[in-house]
């Protein structure tokens, strides 16, 4: 479709190979827009426009429904992560536990808010509900690492090691 | 394609395999390491300790001994967990360091590894998990297999009884003896309201349809819950034999579990569950030889706890926003696709299969006059044994707390108890002895909820834990009616003008006049039971309330805003270690000299109170 | 029949209607919000709860069937209370800025918060952010005005299946939005404005362009020329207090003649002309085995619609301009000719029932030699503010008379304001261009009256032709795809953006929710034109003799060169996002 034609020069000429083989993968039927949107959310870390495009397309549902389910579900997001996501679990266990300090910390150590990515795309922050590990809590996340019975001063660790990584 | 005669096969090997899984007597050379990877453990690295035991056990070339993945064994509080079997030795919060010293010495040596022991509350050295305080009081009959079997492998599962249930109501009952079982067995939806579930079966099986669905809900949301999770990741076979069987039971040929994509593990082993069903001819067509035929599908939520609520959940799976529909018409009648639907809980569903092989009178005996069975519980918050406990119903707060959870850690007192997450309330001491059960949890303002029990210490604030709910459900609310979408948002601003020191008399009273409008006047269970953390808290705490809005103070210390946080000059030894903890770099002071708190920039989260080896400093 | 109480009365009422209709049998008005009838009945707003003995909590009565033997309590304490508490929270909420609001006067919510008497709000605090977006040349929305009925939703997505705007968000951030955000200019909207017919409040509104207007009508350097569409007539008088279905023709026209317009047409002249070229190119595709079958195209919104949705059949489109552009066209060529003004000077305005009109007149392709067909559309109720300003006193203007050389019209222009119209007026040329007589069957009855969907076969000169007219872009969808898929054997379509057509346009004077639950509006508006047309002496387009002489003077012929020029156009695929 001449509305999918993107604008890059790299030759793709608007086809992405992810979002072809999505389609391959799943029938034409509106049913389906949740479970595509969990794919692409996987794949690219958030949901950029041009999958919005092909999905309207695809699934013959409406921009502004698309939007409407993206912005309804927690877990779809619009904007890239940091390369460095640090999710802070405020699931009850860990709220008794204190992990607000926690959350704190974090924002005055990034300088930004929840939800929020740093300038230079290093670090993105994000309050969770429960990820599951209320045995350790209070609990934090960077990326796919666990910390557990965390503190302040551990967040800080942290952060601080992530920062001198590339 | 395996026959039932096969499978009947595979039962009876694996089953003399396994039996030292089960039996502390087991005649058997072998031995298993049984090593948690529910998502507890995993977190702390237990995949880790998997793989090292396997390599040093390849490396050393010990025989008879297999290492074996599980699901949850409760405790997670001490994760990650290793169990070595037959003998049921425990070992508490390994590392992936401590492997080859088990081997060594447990395995090789067959001595114990003391260090890793467990110590019980009262301080003893308990080698046998049976032993722990932990598991006295429990009963676990929706958890049987969790931490007994590897969830990823069917065989294990047909071992201990799996798919015979299934068996049996194919073979030898009809639709209706089906539910009747059900129905004697007095089970109840452990979804959180309690609907009987013979009853909801029944009303699927009467709607008229060519075509019927059974759900199996398992959004968990509340958070600080993870029985679902729990169940789905130890023992993914149960649900998938009592989705069978109901649909067998109602009618249905196709079923969805509706899982949180937040559950990677609990997702995976599901998956893996189906293919492993399908290929044993299990799920399929002609299934055992009958012309009964049933096909299941994963469908993964994406991040909104209104999912849990019934046909909000149907909306999802449709790909739509999980807003919820107008009841009537129910699920029942007018389900997935306006098709007739039966849709039940995780923990209701991992009921079934015992009920059919044991029957509805051995279900009926266990529990009280109103609530059968057992209830799993997620234990969380101020406890010593944070984890997963089953109890029979009936059984009290104060045994749960106490006796199974080990108490409130660092000598502090119990303030209050939270059951049903968001939508339940606080059980304060006064009432620590009541039996738990549907009935008796309402009566005293909360509800049973999902199985979230988070334990509230004495510096916990009731205002502030009630604005947290608040917060959750204004996050959660799905917008659709004005009571929750508005209302709720009005409650939270309320709270948190009390709980800054803005409070007004006049707050109290509305606070819960719009409590009673947003219960009554809310399209679903979200909005009509969001106020009850409010209600409750004022119920049992309203003299807290009172402290934080007419003398501005907050009695626990927990709200920053009416904190004044101080060092005290001499208790303070200038370790330093407070100034570490500050989120902000409010604290300064030279070592060993008395350090001070800006309080210009302190920003009252009492990380340095909580930390202070001294007790130095106050709130 | 079956039996319920009603507050403590007993009283029989019909099976199969909702509480809410059960209390108006009882003389019991239920407030609502969100209900919009046969638009919207999701029980969302909580207004209009009601106590049902043996049901828990609340129920909504706009969407709970009464059942026999049904107890129902309207108005208890708690009841009242509830209702009170869920005002007071949209309120706190809204931006209460009535006094300088375009609904003020017309506002359900202002009319609830009076009916219950909300000195002040109770429930203060956050309120929702302004963001207006108004780069749509037809429609302003105003997100601070939303009271999140989801009316505006239903009808966007159920009633045009066009779903340009959605619920987007959660919980108390749950706002309406388009795709990713973005101005309604730049996603699928066609301009319809069912949107602002359905709000309550005034959240939607048109865009206002009467500034304009005035501005011009002070020029002395300016000729400002008026004409107004068919369905303005029946609908004007509503904003003066006047019943339903009033036919204000003569009043209007004197009410343009003070506010200073130099000339006031009529487009039902225009619908003449459209009529001959429509029908002239009608015959010829028939002659020709030209693409059948063809499809009106006098509906700006569905010309919008199909560009972006039905691309593949833009061939049936009539190239026909709509009425009003052809007219502007006229006048500045063969009117500015004959009356020797420089065509540059006159500033065409037309009166329209329509917001879409406002986008049609901006298109590129309604010029002609760099001048605009018409320089400004004002809706119905824009002029109706206008007659306001200048402090006329509307109900007591004696009637006035449509300038000539282009205010003379037929019946059958009249009736193009009505789903079935322009399809009725067409069939009475055909058929006595066909013949080559006049021909006494006038009225078309199978393509008259309220559905959304009127198939008929009519009997023209000796032969069946099928025909269709549908209106409401659901309808027009449905139709669409038969053709598509081959099913279809039209010759003829007619479709109207708007469900009951012109005279329900985006344009036209809002009725409550209340008034529209009480009263068929379409049906008395309709009834007005089918009478001006009843009423007529001429009632075929061609015999028009104003028409006629526009032909002998200027234009030819239907199709002719000139005609091309001046009053057919061409339609092009366009996006419906432009968003990236």
């Amino acid at each position: 479709m001449e509305d999918n034609k993107c604008q890059c020069e790299c030759g793709c000429n608007g086809r992405d190979e992810f979002l072809d083989k999505l389609c391959e993968k799943y029938e034409p039927i509106k049913d389906n827009l949740i479970q595509m949107l969990n794919e692409i959310q996987e794949h690219y870390g958030y949901i950029p426009m041009k999958a919005q495009k092909v999905l309207s397309e695809y699934l013959n549902v409406a921009m502004a429904e698309v939007y409407g389910v993206i912005t309804f579900y927690s877990r779809f997001t619009l904007k890239p992560k940091g390369k460095y996501n640090i999710a802070i679990c405020l699931g009850t266990a860990c709220f008794v536990k204190g992990s607000e300090k926690l959350l704190d910390t974090a924002k005055e150590a990034l300088k930004i808010k929840e939800g929020e990515t740093t300038e230079d795309g290093k670090f993105s922050l994000e309050a969770t509900r429960c990820i599951g590990a209320c045995g350790l809590a209070p609990v934090f996340t960077v990326n796919d690492e666990v910390y557990g019975k965390a503190t302040p001063e551990l967040m800080k660790k942290v952060i601080e090691e992530y920062r001198n990584k590339e | 394609m395996k026959t039932l005669e096969e499978i009947n096969k595979i039962r009876e090997q694996k089953r003399k395999e396994l039996d030292l899984r089960v039996n502390l007597k087991a005649g058997t050379k072998e031995k298993h390491i049984l090593v948690c990877r529910g998502t507890g453990c995993t977190s702390s690295k237990s995949p880790k300790i998997i793989e090292n035991f396997k390599n040093i056990l390849k490396e050393k070339n010990v025989e008879n001994v297999r290492v074996i993945q599980t699901g949850c064994f409760g405790l997670c509080a001490k994760g990650p967990i290793v169990i070595i079997r037959p003998e049921d030795t425990f070992y508490a919060m390994v590392t992936p360091d401590d492997c080859e010293e088990i081997i060594n010495t447990h395995i090789i040596e067959g001595k114990k590894v003391e260090r890793l022991l467990c110590k019980d509350v009262d301080g003893t050295l308990v080698d046998r998990l049976d032993e722990l305080n932990f598991y006295k009081k429990q009963e676990r009959i929706a958890l049987k297999n969790c931490g007994v079997i590897d969830p990823e492998n069917i065989d294990e599962y047909i071992a201990f009884d799996g798919y015979k249930a299934l068996e049996k109501v194919l073979t030898s009952m009809t639709p209706d003896e089906v539910i009747q079982e059900v129905t004697d067995s007095g089970l109840r939806g452990r979804g959180g309201a309690g609907f009987p579930t013979g009853k909801k079966w029944m009303f699927a099986k009467m709607a008229k349809g060519d075509q019927k669905y059974v759900v199996c809900n398992a959004d968990e949301g509340d958070p600080g819950a993870f029985m679902d999770r729990s169940i789905l990741e130890g023992d993914p076979h149960c649900i998938i034999e009592a989705m069978m069987i109901a649909g067998y039971a109602i009618g249905a040929n196709k079923g969805y579990i509706y899982v949180r994509a937040e559950y990677p593990i609990a997702v995976q082993r599901f998956q893996k569950a189906i293919e492993q069903a399908k290929e044993y001819g299990i799920l399929g067509t002609n299934i055992f030889g009958t012309d009964f035929e049933f096909d299941l599908a994963i469908r993964l939520g994406a991040g909104a706890f209104v999912c849990g609520e019934e046909t909000a959940l149907l909306e999802s799976i449709e790909g739509r926003r999980g807003q919820p529909r107008l009841k009537p018409p129910f699920p029942a009648n007018a389900g997935l696709w306006q098709k007739p639907t039966l849709i039940n809980n995780v923990e209701t569903y991992a009921n079934i299969t015992k009920i059919i092989l044991n029957g509805a009178k051995w279900y009926s005996s266990i529990g009280t006059e109103t609530s059968k069975g057992t209830k799993v519980f997620a234990l969380g918050g101020n406890v010593v044994n944070i984890g997963l406990v089953e109890v029979p119903m009936g059984t009290t707060l104060r045994e749960i707390v106490f006796d199974i959870g080990g108490g409130i850690p660092d000598g502090k007192e119990f303030k209050a108890a939270q059951t049903g997450g968001p939508s339940g309330g606080c059980i304060p001491a006064e009432h620590l002895d009541t039996p738990i059960d549907y009935e008796s949890l309402s009566a005293i303002g909360s509800m049973m909820g999902s199985g979230g029990l988070i334990v509230m210490d004495n510096t916990k604030c009731m205002v502030n834990l009630a604005k947290f709910y608040l917060g959750f459900t204004v996050d959660e609310s799905c917008g659709k009616c004005t009571p929750c979408r508005i209302g709720t948002q009005r409650m939270l601003e309320i709270l948190e003008r009390i709980t800054e020191g803005n409070g007004e008399t006049e707050d109290i009273s509305k606070l819960e006049k719009l409590a009673h409008t947003i219960k009554n006047a809310s399209v679903c269970g979200l909005g009509q039971t969001a106020p009850n953390p409010v209600l409750s808290t004022l119920k049992y705490f309203k003299d807290e309330y009172v402290a934080h809005i007419e003398d501005k103070k907050c009695p626990a210390g927990e709200c920053k805003a009416l904190a004044n946080v101080e060092i005290n000059p001499e208790l303070c030894k200038g370790c330093g270690i407070c100034k570490r903890q500050c989120p902000v770099n409010a604290i300064s002071g030279e070592v060993k000299q008395p350090h001070k708190i800006n309080p210009e920039i302190c920003i009252k989260c009492g990380a340095c109170v909580d930390k202070c080896p001294f007790k130095a400093i106050s709130k | 029949m079956i039996k319920i109480n009603i507050d403590g009365r007993e009283l029989e009422v019909k099976e199969n209607i909702t509480v809410l209709q059960a209390a108006r049998v009882a003389n019991i008005d239920i407030p609502t919000l969100c209900f919009l009838k046969e638009i919207n009945a999701a029980g969302d707003c909580r207004m209009c709860v009601v106590e049902i003995e043996g049901r828990r909590g609340l129920v909504p009565s706009c969407n709970t069937m009464v059942e026999d033997g049904m107890v129902i309590r309207t108005n208890t304490p708690q009841i009242n209370e509830t209702r009170k508490i869920i005002l007071d929270l949209i309120l706190s909420s809204h931006n209460r800025t009535c006094l300088t609001c375009v609904r003020n006067g017309n506002c359900e919510l202002q009319t609830l918060a009076q009916k219950f008497g909300m000195a002040e709000i109770e429930y203060p605090g956050q309120e929702v952010e302004p963001h207006i977006d108004d780069l749509s040349p037809s429609i302003v929305r105003d997100a601070s005005k939303c009271i999140m009925c989801k009316r505006c939703v239903a009808m966007c997505k159920n009633i045009q299946k066009v779903s340009a705007i959605d619920v987007a968000g959660r919980g108390f951030k749950s706002h309406i939005s388009t795709a990713n955000e973005a101005s309604l200019n730049d996603v699928n909207c066609t301009n319809c404005g069912q949107c602002i017919q359905a709000c309550p409040t005034g959240a939607l509104r048109e865009k206002e362009t009467i500034d304009d207007v005035w501005l011009k009508l002070k020029d002395p350097d300016s000729y400002v020329v008026v004409q107004t569409a068919p369905a303005v007539r029946v609908a004007l008088g509503e904003e003066f207090g006047m019943k339903i279905g009033t036919n204000v023709t003569g009043k209007m026209v004197s009410a343009l003649k003070r506010l200073g317009f130099d000339k006031v047409f009529d487009t039902n002249t225009g619908a003449d002309i459209t009529i001959m070229e429509e029908a002239h190119e009608f015959i010829e595709r028939i002659k020709e085995n030209d693409v059948l079958p063809m499809i009106t195209s006098c509906s700006p919104g569905w010309i919008k619609y199909i560009e972006m949705n039905y691309p593949e059949l833009l061939p049936h489109l009539s190239t026909c301009k709509s009425p009003h552009q052809m007219f502007g066209a006229l006048v500045k060529t063969y009117f500015a000719k004959k009356e020797k003004i420089d065509p540059k000077k006159i500033y065409m305005v037309s009166v329209m029932p329509c917001v879409a009109k406002k986008f049609e007149s901006q298109r590129p392709e309604m010029k002609n030699e760099g001048l605009r067909d018409v320089d400004n559309v004002i809706t119905t109720r824009e002029l109706a503010r206008m007659i306001k300003q200048a402090g006329i006193e509307f109900a007591d203007l004696e009637d006035a008379q449509f300038d000539d050389p282009m205010g003379e019209a037929t019946g059958a222009a009249a009736i193009f304001g009505t789903t079935g119209g322009v399809m009725e007026a067409a069939l009475r040329t055909a058929q006595d261009v066909l013949t080559g007589q006049d021909l006494p069957k006038i009225e078309f009855e199978a393509v008259r009256g309220g559905n959304g969907i009127k198939r008929a076969t009519v009997n023209i000169a000796g032969k069946d032709l099928k025909v269709v007219a549908a209106s409401g872009l659901a309808n027009a969808q449905k139709i669409m795809e038969e053709i598509k898929s081959g099913k279809a054997d039209y010759q003829f379509v007619e479709i109207m953006a708007c469900p009951g057509g012109c005279i329900m346009g985006g344009g036209q004077p809002i009725k409550s929710s209340k008034t529209r639950r009480e009263v068929d509006v379409r049906k008395l508006r309709a009834d007005a034109l089918y009478s001006i047309d009843e009423k007529s002496t001429i009632r075929k387009s061609h015999e028009n003799p104003a028409v006629k002489k526009i032909y002998e003077e200027f234009l030819e012929e239907p199709g002719s060169y000139r005609a091309h020029k001046l009053l057919h156009t061409h339609y092009k695929e366009r996006d419906k996002y432009k968003i990236d």
